[in-house]
């Protein structure tokens, strides 16, 4: 029965030879998809380029399938899986602060790792910029965690909320991503004059 | 057959560098993988990870954790001082993080995909219409911003927006559109550095 941390005891070792293994796998398909390059990244707010949406989109509902069909057939717990809280508040400013800093510094903490393994000097400012950021915040508003534990208003999935299962959901995603796909076909088209030359 | 030289002066096919790096840079580098199936195997690199360790990708809690190894260097005083340092202390071993391990691996997973696609290019990514300096104080800016975010939030692009959405949590939806929101309304005010 999945997933296996439940039934198994890694050791510290194991558990980190895991961590670098699926590491190599996140940081292969992340360059693989160009998000080495913060103009490719960037590019979606743009529209001429939509592969960030598109690869996340179908990430994201590559996975839903995977847990529910595990779920299904009963391979898989889906009550194990870990569910960070939501706090709205916290979300959502946290949120805005992101996407402005992914559109100003033109990657994310992970996609930087791909852009330093390629050489981008870029990249490694970013990277440098958001040990800033996580140390400023340990350092000046530790207080903040708490906050969000006592203002979190608990473990809420769409399935849990609505009563509707996650089966339907995952139906609903990827019939989001075939409309998607679509539309934003028509977006990079008639956007293209935003590209760069080649 | 591309030499060495070439490696270091090549970039992506559709987003050359402006640097001068570039310059002298042959296109033989190979064009990104079709977005849908690096998103279809990204998907599965995720399920592969809930269904070892029942909890997703991460990438902002290694960065906390070498700030917190960092700011051990002032004393345990100081790193008493903060919950959030005593949270990635680990008993004295703050870098033995899962979540640095995975941004470990990351690194090599890229360099390897990116040696194997020749794309690996000293340069500085920018449009032409900004300094090489300027796009690095806009790059430490966005990281340093962009981190605090994801701190606040509890989670990135990888916790929140992939992880999270993937089990249909409610925050991480939230958070998502909140990301693209931001960045959709700030892009024309920054188009100068990318355009």
């Amino acid at each position: 029965m999945l997933p296996l941390s439940a039934s198994m005891d890694f050791s510290l070792g194991a558990e980190l030879l895991i961590a670098l293994v699926l590491g190599v796998g996140f940081g292969y398909e992340l360059e693989r998809a160009g998000f080495g390059s913060a103009r490719k990244l960037t590019a979606v707010f743009y529209l001429y380029d939509m592969a960030v949406v598109k690869v996340m989109f179908s990430a994201v509902v590559t996975t839903m399938t995977g847990l529910w069909l595990l779920s299904t057939l009963g391979l898989l717990d889906l009550s194990q899986l870990y569910v960070e809280p939501t706090n709205y508040t916290a979300q959502i400013v946290g949120g805005l602060l992101f996407g402005a800093g992914f559109v100003v510094g033109g990657y994310c903490p992970g996609t930087s790792m791909a852009a330093i393994a390629t050489g981008r000097k870029d990249g490694m400012v970013f990277a440098l910029g958001m040990l800033g950021g996580v140390l400023a915040y340990a350092e000046f508003t530790p207080g903040l965690d708490a906050w969000y534990k006592a203002t979190a208003v608990g473990e809420l999935t769409l399935p849990a909320v609505t009563g509707i299962g996650m089966g339907w959901w995952t139906l609903l995603f990827v019939g989001i991503l075939a409309f998607g796909a679509w539309g934003m076909s028509r977006l990079e088209f008639r956007f293209k004059h935003f590209r760069p030359p080649t | 057959m591309a030499g060495i030289g070439d490696r270091y002066t090549m970039n992506t096919l559709t987003h050359p560098p402006v640097g001068a790096e570039a310059r002298a840079g042959k296109s033989a580098s190979q064009p990104f993988l079709n977005p849908y199936l690096a998103g279809f195997l990204l998907g599965l690199v995720l399920l592969a990870t809930y269904a070892v360790t029942g909890r997703g990708l991460g990438a902002t809690a290694g960065f906390a954790a070498v700030a917190t190894w960092l700011a051990s260097f002032a004393g345990p005083a100081h790193l008493e001082s903060s919950i959030v340092h005593m949270k990635y202390w680990n008993d004295g071993a703050p870098l033995l993080n899962w979540t640095l391990f995975l941004l470990g691996g990351a690194f090599v997973g890229a360099a390897i995909s990116g040696w194997q696609a020749n794309r690996f290019s000293f340069s500085i990514e920018r449009g032409p219409r900004v300094t090489d300096r300027q796009r690095l104080l806009l790059a430490f800016a966005g990281g340093f911003v962009s981190a605090f975010g994801a701190k606040l939030a509890k989670g990135c692009t990888s916790g929140q927006a992939l992880t999270g959405s993937s089990i249909l949590n409610v925050g991480s939806l939230v958070f998502m559109g909140a990301v693209f929101a931001a960045a959709y309304g700030l892009a024309y005010f920054v188009r100068k550095e990318w355009l």
